[in-house]
């Protein structure tokens, strides 16, 4: 659906976006996930033609949209990071201005606008002005505005920026259900990795206008994280004592070695806080679990640590000077 | 029997134009025609328009009245202007208010810039530029659609208030325009949109430039400021060490007033001055400085229409060059512009 090829923008000696290279597919959520000034924000308009590329070239629903922009803004919705309306008119006003922008004759739009108002729910509220309206509701007006064209695309900009957690919560359903019912691709930039972790398909990492890792979230946390891509933390009753010098700590680990001699796949093992973090190469809790109790140890803590994206977020961020 | 025909008539033609309304609901209209529709219809309903208009048409209806009270010292017998009475409804003033043209070339700027100061950056500052550009439309259709929009209602307004005062004018001397100054009539409100124009286009062209909307306003404003009140002093002054004496050549004389003259030129409100004077007073026939030569010999009278055209066609055509420059010039930074949401 969406191909970008050594796209990159420069703004004087500065480039936004360097080399990117991405493929989406129809009917995925992709999220678009970096820190703020990651050059998110500058693919989206270059996939829009709103800004043209240094270099590279980029292809949307088999358009190049910096040669064909019209054509590519009439399959892909987009709705601007922070997105704005005429405050002077009502949201059924401002909805019809943009169906009529898109070609729909008067008794289409009207239909259309009342549709789409419906879907977002905003059907109370049309008549208010805009100007009057919250950050939410102008929020699913603007996802009203996007859904007008019957796009094949929609992009969207930071969509949960400034919105409540419940107003998020229903936004994000909103997106999910959209997406599925109609087979839309849908586009998600956001600085906020639950948001992108709760309804994204694939995530793209971006820092400093580059594409660290691409892909869903169990892959991109094997990919980061491939020696021991399960980590199992125990705590055992008996080293609970305080002024643990080096050697008893050093005692205790390799006493845990003897004890877990069986489990096959633990590669490491480390001790931190008084509790042992085990990593191994697969999913070895309940071996180690039987493992300890069966050499009578008192298991006072087991957990079994998945990588959320927190932990990608971090860890990219903090290697993300290194890459430079 | 007739009343009956004719209300059947009416109620026919109402008939044909709501059946033509349905249709037109189930026709796309182009994308332009919706931002120009939009674009009037905001300019119509906004409280600075109607300011304006206010102000404006008081204004000329004062000055209406002050040459309809002094309209009739005016005219003295053997005049050779005596036969454009009608003009006079425009141009007359007994010193207490200035006429109709001075208030309009007076007020028209303001106009023009206040109806254009705004005009993108507003659209970027309550941040629905970058919605609406993400629409398929082209991006220069936007720009076209707010200066024609406001052109449309500028004209529409001057029209309107032009016939308006004609109308008055009518009522209240009995006497009826001749079909020149009819003509000459509708031209100086060409020439006054075309004017209105300029200043509307420059302060697009701030509005494209400048962020802050009130810094948009106050360079424009700045700009005719200058070009009504120091841009003259700074000629005189300039040309002062070159002040003829007179023993000077009648060729150094001419040359200096010619050179003066150019220089004040520049101005858009000495252009549109020269213009309107000429239209409107027929006896005016040079703008420039006459040789004697020249004078010798002509029979005092006013100049046909198309000579007084003619007369004012370089004014005409300098006024539409400096409102395609400004247009150009904001049409490109436009253009160029890369579109973000803030």
């Amino acid at each position: 659906m969406i191909e970008l090829n050594g796209l990159t923008k420069k703004y004087g000696s500065f480039t936004a976006v360097d080399q990117l290279n991405l493929t989406i597919r129809k009917g995925e959520i992709f999220g678009l996930l970096g820190p703020n000034g990651a050059g998110k924000s500058t693919t989206i308009l270059m996939m829009l033609g709103l800004t043209e590329p240094t270099a590279g070239s980029a292809r949307v629903c088999g358009i190049d949209p910096m040669t064909r922009p019209i054509e590519v803004k009439r399959k892909v919705g987009y709705l601007p990071e922070d997105v704005g309306f005429y405050s002077n008119h009502n949201g059924y006003e401002n909805l019809m201005f943009t169906a009529m922008l898109n070609g729909l004759p008067e008794r289409d739009a009207t239909d259309k606008v009342n549709q789409v108002l419906n879907l977002v729910g905003m059907t109370d509220a049309a008549d208010k002005k805009t100007g009057k309206y919250s950050r939410g509701m102008l929020q699913r007006l603007g996802l009203a505005d996007v859904l007008i064209k019957s796009p094949e695309v929609i992009i969207l900009d930071e969509p949960t920026l400034g919105i409540d957690p419940k107003g998020v919560k229903e936004f994000l359903e909103l997106i999910v259900t959209l997406s599925r019912a109609d087979g839309l691709t849908v586009i998600f930039s956001s600085h906020d990795l639950h948001h992108v972790q709760q309804v994204c398909d694939r995530v793209g990492l971006f820092v400093n206008g580059r594409l660290l890792a691409e892909g869903d979230i169990p892959s991109l946390s094997r990919k980061l994280f491939t020696k021991s891509p399960f980590v199992i933390e125990i705590s055992l009753a008996r080293n609970v004592t305080a002024n643990q010098d080096f050697s008893r700590e050093k005692n205790n680990i390799d006493h845990l070695r003897e004890i877990l001699n069986p489990v096959e796949g633990i590669t490491d093992i480390e001790l931190e806080n008084d509790i042992f973090q085990i990593a191994c190469s697969h999913d070895a809790t309940s071996e180690i679990a039987k493992a300890v109790v069966d050499a009578n140890e008192k298991l006072i803590y087991l957990n079994k640590k998945e990588y959320g994206l927190d932990d990608i977020y971090y860890r990219y961020f903090e290697g993300g000077n290194d890459h430079d | 029997m007739d009343l009956t025909i004719f209300i059947i008539a009416i109620l026919k033609e109402v008939m044909i134009m709501t059946k033509t309304k349905n249709d037109k609901r189930d026709k796309a209209l182009h994308p332009f025609l919706v931002i120009l529709n939009k674009e009037i219809s905001d300019h119509v309903r906004s409280w600075r328009f109607i300011i304006l208009i206010a102000i404006i048409a008081l204004t000329c209806l004062a000055s209406m009245f002050t040459a309809l009270t002094n309209i009739g010292k005016a005219v003295k017998p053997g005049d050779q202007e005596g036969t454009f009475f009608f003009l006079k409804l425009f141009t007359l003033s007994d010193g207490t208010l200035p006429s109709f043209v001075v208030f309009i070339s007076f007020l028209g700027p303001l106009l023009g810039i206040s109806l254009g100061f705004d005009a993108v950056n507003s659209e970027h500052n309550n941040r629905t530029l970058s919605r609406v550009l993400a629409q398929p439309i082209y991006r220069d259709y936007l720009l076209n659609a707010k200066f024609l929009a406001a052109l449309v209602v500028i004209s529409v307004m001057f029209f309107a208030l032009v016939f308006l005062v004609m109308g008055f004018g009518l009522i209240s001397i009995g006497i009826p325009p001749t079909v020149e100054e009819f003509w000459r009539i509708i031209f100086f409100i060409f020439l006054s949109t075309l004017y209105v124009a300029f200043w509307l286009n420059l302060s697009v062209l701030f509005s494209v430039q400048f962020r802050q909307p009130a810094t948009s306003a106050l360079s424009g404003i700045a700009a005719w400021l200058f070009f009504t009140v120091f841009y003259g002093i700074i000629v005189n002054l300039a040309m002062k060490p070159f002040t003829p004496t007179p023993a000077a050549s009648d060729r150094y004389i001419f040359l200096f007033e010619t050179v003066k003259l150019d220089l004040l030129r520049i101005m858009p409100n000495q252009l549109f001055a020269e213009a309107t004077t000429t239209l409107l007073m027929p006896s005016v026939r040079s703008l420039g400085p006459l040789s004697m030569e020249q004078v010798y010999g002509t029979i005092p009278g006013p100049l046909p229409f198309g000579q007084s055209l003619l007369l004012v066609w370089p004014q005409v055509t300098g006024l539409l060059a400096a409102t395609v420059i400004c247009f150009a010039l904001s049409y490109v930074s436009f253009m160029k512009r890369e579109i973000r949401s803030r």
